[in-house]
């Protein structure tokens, strides 16, 4: 293991304990309601970029996986009764088999088709869940999530604590794909997907890994949010917001390393958790937007790029 | 709603849907007219196109509450989503050929977020309800025999092919349209010929999006829209100028009215709810079992 390694792992380890501690110290709740959604973005940030950064391939259906873990959690939670931890997990596999179902039928081709297919895929969900009256159909229904166990002041803090062990896990998956062979070969296949498959890179498997577990993080950061908020309705698990951010977030951090999508999303959900206060939900989308279409306009490097060019004038 | 009698029984049903079938993929084909251009002929990832569209509708519900007539409307909205088309392209081709080159999943997140941006400045300036209009010839039903059509789906249906011919003639019969096909494939053969590569995809540009708002006319026609009603259109649009071969503009309305179709009879048969996941799963199928198009060579 590389000195980086071991630091990245007791950075991690630091904040996975400050995520227990905090609870008792920190007494109002609302930092932590407000947190989840901070860290829900983190790990949907993170999701995305493993498939959208590494390997260039859009998916425009981060909300479809996101929703897809909500109803599979709360599903498995309130009929079978599953331990939360199990409906996670659940969710996760879930999420994977959805990846590589969407990038087996589409990425074969080039990755535009996957993108457009993508599009699609929050619409058929949808569709699917309005039909089933098991998950409440159009008008959604109440979900009541587990007690806090004894470590936990609050339901609040609990949610906060799992999603921060969700988000956790999945930076440490990214930088892992990142730092390994799946993260050469990703880049790989970014850089010039024809030179790579002629140079031996088994592109077709690689992009399928990628697939299933960005899917199976996108999946998994939906999985709590049911409990979170005691209901789920369709508009809200496959909401537009969701799949904005996914994009965005990891766009203005900078998609090339695990640092960008974690650092855009804490930015741009800190900040639209600030305004949600004082603006229209419309203005925020307009927002998310305007300010995505800017980043891709003029720093499609994202701001860890921009930093980095920076660095480097100051130096010369 | 659902068939539970004898199949037998429901031919009427089945004449119902076939003909709602092939007046609705008319209507779909009017929709992806502008995307078989942009992303079929010039493959630029327009997925802003089905916004488009809703724009489109929204131009011709304005001058509907003025007292015109929708079709009149949206030939008056023609030349201002011309000029709309062009500055778009200007903007797009401004940012990228600085570059050297579109990447095309930039361009996609690009059109991604411009259509957001026109979803949101529609529903900021005419609110989120359902909006429609209402004209003399649109309200009640031609009926022949055991078949009823509402004439609100006839016109459109009637309007579209008529769209659709006239930019299938330009294309095919004029020298800009043979410019226009030919820009995408050789770039530089159109350059040494003396034609200016970047004005003639500006002009097809234009001619894209100002489609959009008579596509828009016959969408509002059809039924009431709202301004996030493109996403629906989105699975359609693209499974019909996919599978039809990129740029295949008579193989577009042939897939378009497959899609009607199959949308129809799922909705006699089983439950229109279902209807909006048909040409989704039309098009994932269509891409994992034959890519290059149905009627397009292979490439």
């Amino acid at each position: 293991m590389t000195k980086n390694s071991i630091l990245f792992l007791v950075g991690i380890a630091i904040v996975l304990v400050l995520g227990f501690l905090m609870p008792w110290v920190l007494k109002n709740p609302f930092y932590f309601f407000v947190g989840y959604v901070v860290l829900q973005y983190v790990t949907i940030a993170t999701g995305w970029n493993i498939l959208g950064g590494y390997a260039g391939y859009i998916n425009f259906g981060a909300a479809g996986f996101f929703g897809a873990g909500v109803y599979l959690s709360a599903f498995l939670f309130t009929t079978l009764g599953l331990p939360l931890p199990l409906c996670i997990l659940a969710a996760a596999i879930f999420g994977a088999v959805l990846g590589l179902l969407m990038g087996y039928l589409t990425l074969r081709i080039q990755g535009v088709y996957f993108a457009i297919a993508t599009l699609g895929l929050v619409v058929v969900l949808e569709t699917i869940v309005h039909n089933i009256p098991a998950l409440g159909g159009a008008s959604g229904m109440a979900v009541y999530g587990p007690r806090q166990p004894f470590w936990s002041p609050g339901p609040s803090q609990f949610n906060f604590t799992v999603m921060l062990i969700i988000a956790a896990a999945a930076v440490t998956l990214a930088r892992f794909v990142e730092i390994s062979w799946i993260g050469r070969g990703l880049r790989a296949v970014r850089a010039s997907e024809d030179a790579a498959e002629c140079s031996g890179v088994p592109t077709l498997r690689l992009k399928l890994l990628a697939c299933a577990l960005s899917g199976a993080v996108l999946a998994a950061a939906g999985a709590p949010y049911p409990f979170y908020t005691s209901y789920m309705e369709p508009v809200t698990a496959f909401s537009l917001i969701i799949g904005l951010n996914a994009i965005a977030m990891p766009l203005i951090g900078g998609t090339r390393s695990w640092v960008g999508p974690v650092l855009g999303a804490l930015l741009l959900a800190s900040v639209q958790q600030i305004a949600t206060v004082t603006i229209s939900s419309e203005l925020n989308i307009l927002f998310v937007g305007l300010v995505l279409i800017a980043f891709v306009a003029f720093a499609p490097g994202g701001l860890a790029e921009l930093f980095g060019r920076k660095q480097r004038r100051a130096r010369s | 709603m659902l068939a539970q009698g004898p199949i037998m029984l429901s031919i009427d049903i089945l004449v119902n849907a076939l003909v709602t079938g092939i007046l609705l993929g008319s209507v779909y084909a009017a929709l992806a007219l502008g995307l078989a251009i942009t992303f079929g002929i010039l493959h630029i990832p327009n997925i802003a196109h089905p916004t488009l569209v809703i724009a489109g509708a929204f131009f011709v519900y304005t001058l509907a509450q003025w007292g015109v007539d929708p079709i009149l409307a949206a030939l008056v909205g023609l030349v201002p989503f011309y000029l709309l088309g062009v500055a778009l392209y200007l903007f797009y081709s401004r940012l990228f050929e600085r570059r050297g080159g579109a990447n095309v999943l930039q361009s996609l997140t690009l059109f991604f977020g411009l259509s957001l941006v026109i979803e949101i400045l529609l529903a900021l300036s005419f609110g989120s309800e359902l909006k429609s209009v209402n004209v003399f010839y649109i309200g009640s039903s031609l009926r022949l025999g055991i078949l009823t059509i509402p004439y609100r789906l006839l016109i459109p249906a009637l309007l579209a092919p008529v769209m659709i011919g006239a930019v299938w003639l330009y294309l095919s019969r004029t020298n800009t349209g043979t410019a226009i096909r030919a820009v995408a494939h050789e770039e530089r053969a159109l350059s040494i010929a003396g034609l200016n590569p970047a004005s003639i995809k500006r002009h097809a540009f234009g001619i894209a999006t100002a489609t959009a708002v008579v596509a828009g006319a016959a969408l509002i026609m059809v039924g009431p829209i709202e301004p996030f009603s493109g996403r629906f259109q989105i699975g359609r649009v693209f499974a019909i100028v996919v599978l039809a071969g990129m740029g295949s503009i008579p193989g577009s309305l042939v897939i378009a009215i497959v899609i009607g179709i199959s949308e129809a009879l799922v909705s006699s048969y089983l439950n229109p709810s279902w209807s909006p996941g048909v040409a989704f799963a039309i098009l994932l199928l269509g891409l994992a079992l034959r890519p290059q198009g149905l009627f397009g060579a292979a490439r």
